[in-house]
């Protein structure tokens, strides 16, 4: 889950990191109030969980608060790469020397949490390591033993952190660590960590993702979820503990196992169709899960055919297909052509009761067949 | 010949009064493992189809020989029983789990490496070596013994793919389901290395998806260091990039972790990359049938 520059910061002042002063509104009149309390020039942000928004023209600067107003009156209520705008961070705008990149993330490859750190702040990280390597430094904390301040030091001495600013990095460097840890982060990261003019630092932006595996422990931050944009559908199936992705076809998918669903994808695309959204139901789904699957993939309106791909391992056939008779049994009228493809533990099972059931459903052989005939019946719809 | 398990592990079941852990462990009696202890904190000292139960690991490894673990202990309190798995001396220790927080996969992956202990998983089916062990949840009456190693991130992708194999005749020696998530303690690399060392595996299959690098270091040991032929499928081809793909660890991420990055690395190791999931069987035969001319 990631959180919004907002978000982030607020994470960073409980931690201890300053960060520009500064306050979120939701209405360009709000927007004025705030610039006028902030006095000066300020930066108008746009609140949605996503990188990049500079670009996207998601950030303005603003010489008076009617400027800040006008801003926020263009931005709010506006469509960001998908995300509708419905708050703008307005920030008191910071005279800045000189801008770094400080992180800590999970490094996959080395299993660890890695801390990142570069004198070319401001930047796209994965384009400055790609470009100018050796302008990246990176520690890796054990797992068990965390980030040494040995590290710390040899990050910024390897980093060329200038030497009178080292002393404060260190303390965001430990913070960040810090922050990662408690909070079951993925990624938290500083960047732009801007220089003053008068030498201080400050956290000019903020980017934290949290491991959404982990917010069991952390009810205040899944309260933090609301403001994100997803798209409705996407959101009432998390809310079920489905994994599901809307795409832009007509050809809903759902079966168990994100790889076979994933292939399944692959499978219709090569025949010729467009899945309209990825469903992974999980290992050992019981009847209500395969329902409520059901049950969102029929209630978008793109979806002209359905493809249920399903080889039971923990997940049980049987299961399944009274899952499917239970959703069908509820929705008044079934127009959507619906293909099934079973195999596996209890898939036997499950195809007599499909059959028995006498509803129309198809099933099919192979998960290609099935692909083959669910694409045909989109086409024909 | 197998890795990892054989007819002599003596597995614990962790979790093994839960819905999951009940319903599998019966399946991998019925297959023929050694399923000689469960462990559920509370329930020691009854019994689960015939299966005694103990309070901790320890004990159940005095009591039993128990020397291998599997773990369906819900995500909250997964780690913690893989920990006490490790530190009961438990090798290999399988974590079917999903949803366990990545920090507490980095310091159980980091004990394990400590101890020695080979883990597998988490988020994963677990593993079979067809006529010897089921210590998984893989529905093994499609697997059959034979000469084909498989390696897969995908646990229902295997069973697909076993599934053609099996009905083509050609058996497998080992299957490893490594998991889905970003940290796991078994990767690629890992197990084909210990394919490599296994006389039994003629041939091996890897199973991969978009999301993270494992198969392009996969390549890089194959190009290196592999004597044997390996078939490889890559789930994910269509994924957008941002969107993350059921799996935890199955997203691109920036230039990261795309299906084509890891198409092109396994075909410049010389790893033929089937388009379907039919078309591995006939690699894989092909390269059975002509070993010496797969690698030269």
């Amino acid at each position: 889950m990631r959180l919004t520059e907002a978000q982030s910061k607020a994470i960073f002042r409980d931690g201890g990191l300053p960060v520009p002063d500064g306050r979120v509104a939701s209405s360009p009149d709000e927007v004025r109030q705030i610039a006028g309390e902030l006095g000066g020039r300020v930066a108008v942000k746009v609140q949605i969980p996503i990188g990049g928004r500079g670009k996207a023209g998601g950030i303005r600067i603003a010489a008076t608060p009617d400027d800040a107003a006008r801003a926020a009156s263009e931005l709010i209520g506006a469509r960001i790469r998908g995300y509708e705008v419905r708050q703008v961070l307005v920030e008191r705008a910071a005279a800045v020397q000189r801008e770094y990149y400080l992180s800590v993330t999970v490094d996959r490859s080395r299993q660890a949490a890695v801390a990142i750190f570069s004198t070319a702040g401001g930047m796209d990280i994965e384009e400055v390591a790609e470009k100018t390597p050796h302008l990246v430094a990176k520690e890796w904390a054990d797992p068990l033993l965390g980030l040494r301040d040995f590290q710390v030091r040899r990050l910024f001495e390897e980093g060329g952190a200038p030497a009178e600013a080292r002393k404060e990095l260190a303390r965001f460097a430990r913070i960040l660590y810090e922050l990662f840890r408690r909070h079951d982060a993925q990624l938290v990261e500083i960047n732009p960590l801007a220089q003053l003019e008068d030498g201080t630092l400050v956290a000019l932006d903020g980017k934290v993702e949290i491991d959404d595996n982990a917010l069991f422990r952390h009810p205040d931050l899944a309260a933090m979820r609301e403001v994100e944009g997803d798209h409705p559908l996407e959101r009432a199936a998390r809310e079920q503990h489905l994994a599901y992705v809307k795409l832009d076809g007509n050809v809903g998918i759902i079966g168990n196992g994100a790889g076979l669903v994933m292939a399944t994808l692959d499978m219709v695309q090569r025949e010729g169709g467009r899945p309209a959204n990825f469903l992974d139901i999980g290992g050992g789904a019981r009847a209500d899960v395969v329902e409520r699957a059901l049950r969102i993939v029929l209630s978008d309106p793109d979806v002209k055919s359905v493809l249920i791909n399903v080889f039971g391992g923990i997940t049980r056939g049987d299961e399944v297909a009274r899952g499917m008779l239970q959703a069908l049994g509820q929705l008044e009228r079934r127009s959507v052509p619906i293909v099934v493809r079973l195999a596996g533990t209890r898939a036997e099972e499950g195809r007599a009761l499909l059959v028995q059931a006498g509803r129309g459903i198809e099933t099919a052989p192979t998960f290609q067949q099935a692909a083959r005939r669910v694409v045909e019946l989109a086409a024909g719809a | 010949m197998s890795i990892l398990v054989d007819r002599n592990t003596r597995v614990v079941v962790h979790g093994i009064t839960g819905r999951e852990g009940e319903f599998h462990t019966r399946q991998m009696l019925a297959y023929g493992t050694k399923v000689v202890a469960g462990v559920t904190p509370g329930k020691g000292g009854t019994r689960v189809e015939g299966v005694p139960v103990f309070e901790t690991a320890a004990q159940a490894r005095k009591a039993t020989g128990a020397n291998a673990s599997i773990i369906f202990v819900p995500a909250a309190f997964a780690a913690d029983s893989a920990l006490e798995a490790i530190e009961a001396g438990m090798n290999p220790v399988v974590v079917i789990t999903e949803g366990i927080p990545v920090q507490d996969m980095l310091a159980v992956v980091a004990a394990a490496r400590r101890r020695g202990t080979r883990l597998i998983g988490p988020n994963c089916p677990g593993l079979i070596s067809p006529g010897e062990a089921l210590v998984g949840i893989l529905p093994g009456a499609i697997f059959r013994p034979g000469p084909v190693g498989l390696v897969s991130r995908s646990g229902t992708l295997t069973y697909e793919v076993v599934h053609e194999l099996s009905r083509a005749g050609l058996g497998q020696s080992t299957c490893v389901g490594v998991g889905g998530d970003p940290i796991i303690g078994s990767r690629f690399v890992d197990i084909l290395h210990l394919f490599e060392q296994d006389p039994a595996t003629r041939a091996v299959v890897l199973i991969g998806e978009i999301g993270g690098t494992d198969e392009e270091e996969a390549a890089a040991f194959i190009r290196d260091h592999g004597t044997k032929p390996v078939v490889s499928f890559i789930s994910g081809r269509t994924a957008p990039p941002g969107k993350r793909m059921g799996h935890a660890g199955a997203i691109i991420s920036g230039k990261m972790g795309t299906a084509q990055s890891k198409v092109e690395a396994l075909r410049d190791a010389g790893v033929p990359v089937a388009d379907s999931i039919q078309e591995i069987v006939g690699l894989v035969a092909e390269r059975l049938s002509s070993p010496a001319r797969a690698r030269s």
